[in-house]
């Protein structure tokens, strides 16, 4: 390690050294897997390539020579001479000129093929020394930007930004550029931007006959319908919620916070399972409500009461956090001036804290709204004829209708409505909040609920309760029975021995059951996933609240951009933009992994960002006074403060990679499969015990998981810094 | 003594729109104490940070121990500095954080808990190694953040306004703890306050900055007692500005005339007059006492004179006089400087 590093120091950057192993030793493309046999092209380095006449790569192996002989000629701060921006920028260019330039089926343009006639058979996409040099060249830009005093000269901190910037162009905005060229191509792949308005304006998406006449409407008017119901209804019971646990005397506020922490490690489709075994055609209470009041059974939960139903007891926990927060904000002095000026407590709740409330209400519907435009596993569970934008993108790239750019089309409307209500949200809010926060601690008691409005409150939560109850009930039970939609209900392990059935025999383990690759691949990419996604989200964080530099505005924007993106919305993109070369990595499980990663970042960056602002600057200058470069501040200083930030990120990257849906639908594969998308074959078929079975086996393991990274993270509580524990939870568009 | 330690040459530093530091130089020899004094936002903690590598020049070159280190991180720098919230490490120990920079920079372990130790015992901190900071009382965290700054002997050590969390009644021995220690230490220091008092006590030199740019630069006793602008004079200590002219080697202002050694400038002037420096004597030019204030160690009086109001200061043995009294203001030959001519 010591002599590895001493290497790296005597060579001037460890990232030439990668360079120079890039172009002369690995191998520069994609190594077809095995099973497929030869590629295009036989393995070898740029340097054998491009003897083999594919002078197009000759820059990358000219420019690593060329630096290195300028790091021999220059001494240990090589970065410094002029040459060197100019040398390694210009490399970069021309490695991406040429990266997209020449395809898989040959070259792009037509002067790229008089200029290297060897390109007429195309280039597979980059392999280890593609990426390896990539990664180098970056490296060496941001030693080259730190040596001109980017960052305040820090080394460590303008590599992290360059590198977190190639990352989001690279992982948020190229697939999204890529989708919106993909919206203009015809399903034969031929460019016609015409076909963009025509796609834009079919009577499907935009059609009213639902709400003028007889029939259906259009699907953007379907998923529009749904947002604001399920936002308006989750607001309102996230509203209740709040109020009782805020506001009265409930004896069972921590029963229903931890409820409301449910939804988040529930895997998708088993609360919409469960809601068809309660009150599908042949469900339990529809069996009641038939056999003793002879109410006809028939198919309404099926469609948009259904979703509604399913959408409404997972987003109401989240309006429900968001309002506790505004509720307990609000200053009790206010109130209790009120009443000292006269006011009854109904007129106070109606002019003083209703008022109050509002800018909260809106984000919280807002939130809720956009989480419904994102959903895709409970309209597939529960959808029935009612179509919505998330499920008409999936059947557009995985369905019968194959038409990529139809989907590309449907992404983006979908897009552009979250983007905007994303957008209401952080602008127009975030100057509204009423909320001051003063440092004073506010002295009074919150005023109780009016007498009326109690009773109404009541009414609203308890029943959610009994559902919520009934609803988690199923699941618990439901894959431990031979049949719990016919209310058999004789204890079997029939179902989980189907998915996990085992043997230790003679040969060692045996893993029988038909859904152990899918439950290894789920917990690898998991495992992998976590800390990666949390390595970005604090870096991020760091870089966000503690480094100036050009274009930081931009840098939050795009953050901030893979967090609104609909999950559906990534999986197509990410289908556009990664099986094509330059970057081909459809189908591996990289792409899984990266895939959450700048998915679940956004969470981690908060929490960190949160933490951060309460820790005093001038540790972090302290420890670079002292000597410490900006990676040993952070590990050795700001790591150890933020601990609690950490634990949050890698929970919510964990348990989010386990039951995410929208976007690795798309991208799974025969090789790796995820739980969740085993889930959802076990749905379509019908084998509601076994998905219901394999849920609460998932659970169980997010549960037991939280509990080991506890552990591993640990929650050293620093005195007054305990109060960071309370790190603000927030939950993307799934 | 005439090694130079740090010099700044030409130094500018922009946070976008805003200049904080506009084209400043100057250079402090080794094992001098030399303070930046100033108004808030006057760029003093900026210079401070810049030399400290927290910030680094927007133009203009900085130099320690005659490198330039213009483009150098903090880390790559030898510098010490404490900050005015000390900055220790809540979940280090307090031998820990004095370690924490030969530990860093990849002293084995052993040695640099030993090296801390000794320093520990210099600051008179032995035997408090293994609390935690939180544990200390406000004093001791100070010498600390000393001791985790001189541990590896820093070609500077950088105070940035070290007494402003300390008790009043305790800044008076901290700062000749500071003081001494830099003495016993020959180390070369900066220091940032905006007390002018403080600056006064425990500096070789000062630098008085205001809107970025650098005021004066002189020992305390020439910025006293030779200010050369109106800022600089205002800004240190009390001092009462007499607008008038100069004219055949005098200085006249209504009802008040001075002899003025540089008989070669003319027109429109204004002088400096500390209030420690004006007597009252029957013998000078006619005022009125308008206030008399007691304030313990000495009588303050706002006289009114033909020019304008003066701010006296009379020895707490003198006679005290009630206000409406008639007195006479004597301004002595050397009592006073040209803080402004055209």
């Amino acid at each position: 390690m010591t002599a590895l590093r001493g290497l790296g120091l005597r060579l001037g950057a460890p990232w030439l050294l990668l360079g120079l192993i890039a172009v002369l030793v690995l191998p520069w493309y994609k190594l077809p897997p095995p099973d497929l046999g030869a590629g295009v092209l036989p393995p070898g380095s740029a340097l054998t390539q491009m003897l083999a006449g594919r002078w197009w790569l000759l820059p990358p192996v000219l420019v690593m020579l060329a630096l290195a002989g300028l790091r021999l000629a220059g001494g240990l701060r090589w970065q410094t001479h002029p040459a060197v921006p100019w040398l390694a920028g210009g490399g970069a260019i021309l490695f991406l000129l040429q990266a997209f330039g020449i395809g898989l089926r040959g070259p792009g343009f037509e002067w790229v093929a008089t200029l290297f006639p060897a390109a007429a058979p195309g280039q597979p996409g980059l392999g280890l020394g593609g990426f390896a040099f990539g990664i180098a060249i970056t490296g060496i830009l941001a030693d080259c930007l730190a040596v001109r005093g980017f960052c305040r000269g820090e080394r460590f901190a303008a590599n992290a930004v360059v590198f977190v910037v190639v990352l989001l162009a690279l992982f948020v905005f190229f697939p999204i550029l890529r989708l919106g060229a993909a919206a203009l191509f015809t399903p034969e792949g031929v460019f016609q931007p015409g076909v963009f308005v025509t796609r834009f304006t079919a009577p499907d998406l935009w059609g009213l006959n639902c709400l003028v006449g007889q029939g259906k409407c259009g699907v953007v008017i379907n998923t529009l319908v749904l947002g604001v119901l399920s936002g308006g209804f989750s607001t309102a019971l996230g509203l209740a919620l709040a109020l009782i646990v805020a506001r009265t005397g409930f004896r069972f506020k921590s029963t229903l916070r931890a409820i409301s922490i449910l939804p988040i490690i529930t895997p998708p489709f088993v609360v919409g399972v469960a809601i068809i075994v309660l009150f599908g055609r042949t469900g339990l209470v529809t069996g009641w409500l038939d056999v003793l009041f002879d109410v006809p059974r028939t198919r309404w939960v099926y469609g948009l009461p259904g979703i509604l139903l399913a959408q409404v007891l997972a987003f109401a926990p989240v309006t429900f956090l968001v309002l506790l927060g505004t509720v307990e904000a609000i200053n009790p002095t206010l109130e209790e001036a009120s009443k000292t000026l006269g006011a009854r407590p109904l007129a106070t709740f109606r002019t003083v804290t209703w008022p109050l409330l509002r800018p909260g209400i809106a984000a919280a519907f807002l939130l809720a709204f956009i989480e419904s435009l994102a959903d895709f596993g409970n309209p597939i569970v529960l959808g029935g004829g009612y179509d919505v934008l998330s499920i008409r993108i999936f059947f557009a790239v995985v369905g019968a209708r194959y038409d990529l750019g139809n989907a590309a089309v449907l992404a983006i409307i979908l897009l552009t409505l979250t983007l905007g209500a994303f957008w209401l949200q952080t602008r127009w809010l975030g100057k509204k909040s009423y909320v001051t926060v003063t440092g004073k601690s506010d002295s009074g008691l919150a005023a109780p609920l009016p007498r009326p409005l109690k009773g109404l409150v009541y009414a609203v939560v308890i029943p959610w309760i009994v559902f919520t109850l009934g609803v988690y009930a199923i699941v618990l039970i439901g894959g431990f029975v031979t049949d719990v939609a016919r209310m058999d209900l004789a204890p079997t392990f029939r179902h989980l021995n189907t998915a996990f059935a085992f043997e230790i025999g003679q040969f060692g383990l045996q893993l029988y059951g038909s859904a152990w690759d899918s439950l290894k691949t789920t917990l690898v990419v998991a495992a992998i996933a976590a800390p990666l996604t949390t390595i970005l989200g604090i870096l991020t964080a760091y870089l966000v609240s503690r480094q100036n530099f050009v274009g930081k505005g931009v840098f939050e924007f795009g953050t901030m951009l893979s967090f609104a993106i609909p999950g559906t919305v990534v999986g197509v993109s990410y289908v556009v933009a990664f099986n094509v070369p330059p970057v081909d990595i459809t189908g591996t499980m990289a792409i899984l992994v990266i895939c959450f990663m700048f998915r679940n970042m956004p969470v981690g960056m908060r929490a960190g960002i949160a933490a951060l602002s309460q820790i005093d600057r001038s540790m972090e200058e302290a420890s670079q006074t002292l000597g410490a470069n900006g990676f040993a501040t952070l590990r050795t200083v700001v790591l150890p403060l933020i601990r609690p930030a950490i634990f949050t990120s890698m929970v919510y990257a964990f348990v989010t990679a386990m039951t995410a849906v929208s976007a690795v639908i798309f991208l799974v594969s025969a090789r790796h499969n995820m739980a969740t998308a085993y889930i959802m074959g076990r749905v379509e078929n019908g084998e509601y015990p076994l998905a219901i079975a394999y849920s609460a086996v998932l659970m169980i393991i997010m549960v037991a998981s939280i509990l080991v990274i506890n552990v591993l993270v640990g929650r050293r509580e620093l005195g007054r810094r305990a109060q960071l524990q309370g790190a603000p939870t927030v939950v993307p568009a799934e | 003594m005439s090694e130079t330690a740090i010099e700044f040459v030409d130094v500018v530093k922009r946070y976008g729109m805003v200049t904080a530091v506009d084209r400043i130089s100057f250079s402090i020899q080794r094992g001098e104490m030399v303070t930046f004094l100033g108004p808030s936002g006057c760029g003093k903690t900026t210079s401070l940070r810049l030399i400290a590598g927290l910030e680094l020049p927007s133009e203009g070159s900085v130099r320690i121990a005659g490198q330039d280190v213009s483009t150098r991180a903090a880390s790559e720098r030898n510098v010490g500095m404490v900050f005015q919230s000390y900055a220790l490490f809540p979940h280090m120990s307090v031998i820990e954080n004095v370690a924490y920079g030969p530990t860093i920079r990849g002293d084995d372990k052993k040695a640099a808990a030993e090296r801390g130790q000794e320093i520990l015992a210099m600051l008179g901190l032995d035997g408090l190694g293994k609390r935690l900071p939180s544990e200390l009382s406000g004093g001791q965290q100070q010498r600390v953040a000393v001791a985790r700054a001189i541990v590896q002997q820093p070609d500077v050590l950088l105070f940035d306004e070290p007494l402003s969390n300390v008790d009043a009644k305790l800044r008076r021995r901290v700062r000749e703890e500071i003081r001494d220690l830099q003495r016993k230490f020959n180390l070369t220091a900066v220091y940032v306050t905006h007390d002018q008092e403080e600056a006064l006590a425990v500096s070789d030199r000062i630098v008085v900055m205001n809107q970025g740019r650098i005021a004066q630069i002189g020992t305390p006793d020439q910025l006293y007692n030779r200010p050369n602008s109106r800022f600089v004079a205002d800004f240190i200590g009390d001092a009462n500005l007499i607008s008038g002219r100069l004219e055949n080697g005098r200085f006249v202002a209504e009802g008040l005339t001075l002899p003025f050694a540089d008989p070669g400038q003319e027109g429109a002037a204004t002088i400096s007059v500390r209030p420690e420096r004006i007597g009252l004597d029957p013998a000078g030019h006619g005022g009125t006492v308008q206030s008399a204030t007691y304030l313990g160690s000495r009588y303050e009086y706002m006289v009114s004179a033909g020019y304008g109001s003066l701010l006296v200061s009379a020895p707490i043995t003198s006679t005290p006089i009630a206000p409406g009294a008639q007195v006479g203001i004597v301004i002595p030959e050397d009592g006073f400087t040209l803080v402004e001519s055209s």
